[in-house]
């Protein structure tokens, strides 16, 4: 007999909600994980869309080590000399049903793999699964250093680098074209400077994001997070774009953090910590096998991650994978059958639920956001150059029409046309 | 602030003499070794004055970048996790 049930590779959002779900229902869990507790490996941007994790847990957000509730969205468009900003906030984001928060992965994911264990799993960590263990072919465990642990299924969710994932042959090396490279600062600033800073009541947060000269024109962007006491910052860029660039990306990422726009934002902050992660961005191109016998993958090891160029989406879809990967064990436990002929019904509940639906509507985003190279350069431009005409004053006046019309011609009126239609029907 | 001084804010416990990521540059093409020196966040790839790739795994954030970078030459990386306990370990993440 197996030593489990089930056994989650990786205690990340994906894995401890597995192990969570799975365990509630009374089955044996153990979960490992390769950092010293959960979380301390794991990096995001910084806002979990509160709506999955509502369903599983309701009323999470007031036992949770959330940061802050965003109630201000911001989107700038940056070039060396001009910014130009969007400000945007909405009584609509106080509906818990809509809420987002910023969260730091270390202390959120320690919070949910605690949830995890006190539901009955086994949480082991620093446990590092090296590869999966077979009897004659079959999946049966995973072997982990001298360790060898036995279930009668294994749940890959274990990030984006899924080493496991393509051991089993479930996944393919991951292409330069897939994913991005995030650096990101978390820098402590005091709640009442941020409130101050952002015009932000107690609790309240902001998330705002930066195109153009932050990626020097490179498929990319930059993005913001107030945290209780810090902010994160960081750059987002495709690996692919970052091979071809002419600056080092710890290079860019500073350059970025001195430029006009951002530099007063962190004023009198200090950095505490530097670090970097991948973001699976290739959508439904790049989703491995999702299931076989014995085995399942969830989260970033199946790429069910969005990057629609204005925001990184992650969190909230592999916390979705993972309750819908423990309702298919359950129900494998229930019918004694943990051969692909049940696990398949995970892609089947994927399909039918947010998870699989966002990856379908968003399927053209990655291809047109990479063959749009005019998003990061060309259009931040124009609006400077439109923003800057308007309102700047050295002489006669000419008719709005007159200031604009020159620098719509520049960056193409075809291509705006052309890209403002699929953008449309992309993002 | 520089790369260096950021890193130095993190906490890392380094597996000396374990790297978890060795490089076989004789594998790589002139592509590959300048694209090393210009993803990695942590930039921890460098060229020397006779144009050989210097890797130092102190201060690796375990990204992936690199691996995925050259992931098209069978044979110039091997890619690991460090073992358990060391490594970066993030107190925000
Ligand atoms: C810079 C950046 C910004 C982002 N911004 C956002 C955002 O604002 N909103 C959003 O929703 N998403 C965002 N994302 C995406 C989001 O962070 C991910 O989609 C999400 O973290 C995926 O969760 P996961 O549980 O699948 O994987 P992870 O969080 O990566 O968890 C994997 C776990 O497995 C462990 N592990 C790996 N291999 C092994 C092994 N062999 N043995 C044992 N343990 C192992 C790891 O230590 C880790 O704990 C961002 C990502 C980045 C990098
Ligand atoms: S894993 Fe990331 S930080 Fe470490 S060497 Fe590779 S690119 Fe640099």
């Amino acid at each position: 007999m197996a030593d489990y049930d089930a056994i989650v590779v990786g205690a990340g959002l994906a894995g401890s909600t597995a192990a969570y779900c799975m365990a509630k229902a009374g089955l044996s869990v153990l979960v490992v994980e390769r950092g010293d507790a959960a979380g301390t490996k794991n990096v995001t941007g910084g806002r979990l869309y509160a709506h999955s994790l509502e369903k599983i847990i309701p009323g999470f957000a007031a036992e949770a080590p959330v940061e802050r509730k965003i109630v201000r969205e911001r989107i700038s468009m940056l070039t060396d000399e001009s910014c130009f900003t969007m400000d945007f906030g909405s009584s609509r984001f106080q509906n818990p049903a809509n809420a987002s928060y910023t969260v730091l992965r270390a202390e959120f994911d320690a919070w949910l793999a605690g949830k995890a264990e006190e539901a009955g799993c086994d949480v082991v960590c620093p446990a590092v699964a090296d590869d999966l263990l077979r009897d004659n072919g079959k999946i049966i465990g995973i072997l982990a250093g001298e360790d060898e642990l036995t279930a009668d299924v294994v749940l890959l969710a274990d990030g984006v680098n899924s080493l496991l994932a393509q051991k089993a042959g479930l996944k393919k090396e991951i292409s330069p074209h897939q994913v991005a490279v995030g650096a990101k600062e978390v820098v402590e600033l005091s709640a009442g400077a941020i409130n101050e800073r952002f015009n932000l009541n107690e609790g309240e947060g902001l998330a705002q994001l930066f195109a153009g000269a932050p990626s020097r024109g490179l498929v990319g962007g930059g993005f913001l997070y107030t945290n209780k006491n810090s902010i994160s910052i960081g750059l987002v860029i495709t690996v692919s774009e970052m091979a071809k660039s002419t600056l080092r990306l710890p290079d860019m990422m500073e350059n970025f953090r001195q430029s006009a726009p951002v530099k007063p934002l962190l004023e009198g902050g200090k950095i505490i910590e530097y670090s970097a992660h991948l973001v699976p961005e290739g959508g439904i191109n790049m989703t491995p096998t999702l299931s076989a016998d014995n085995v399942l993958v969830l989260g970033d090891a199946a790429g069910l991650c969005l990057n629609l160029g204005f925001t990184v989406r992650g969190m909230d879809y592999a916390i979705g994978s993972g309750a819908l990967a423990a309702e298919t064990v359950i129900e494998a436990k229930e019918k004694g059958d943990y051969s692909n002929a049940v696990l398949a019904g995970y892609q089947t509940r994927l399909e039918n639920s947010f998870v699989m639906q966002d990856m379908h509507t968003h399927k053209h985003a990655p291809d047109f956001i990479e063959h749009t190279p005019r998003m990061f350069k060309e259009y931040p431009e124009l609006v400077e150059n439109i923003f800057a005409d308007m309102f700047t004053v050295s002489g006669p006046s000419k008719l709005m029409l007159k200031k604009t019309l020159p620098h719509i011609r520049k960056a193409g009126l075809i291509n705006l046309m052309k890209d403002g239609f699929k953008g449309s029907r992309a993002l | 602030m520089n790369v260096e001084q950021k890193l130095s804010t993190n906490k890392f416990v380094v597996d000396e003499g374990n790297p978890h990521i060795v490089i076989h540059q004789e594998k790589m093409d002139a592509a590959a070794v300048k694209a090393l020196t210009l993803v990695c966040p942590a930039g921890l790839y460098t060229l020397n004055d006779k144009g050989q790739l210097i890797f130092e795994v102190a201060g690796c954030l375990e990204c992936g970048t690199c691996r995925v970078a050259v992931a098209h030459l069978p044979g110039a990386m091997e890619w690991n996790h460090p073992r358990p306990s060391f490594g970066v370990q993030y107190r925000c993440g």
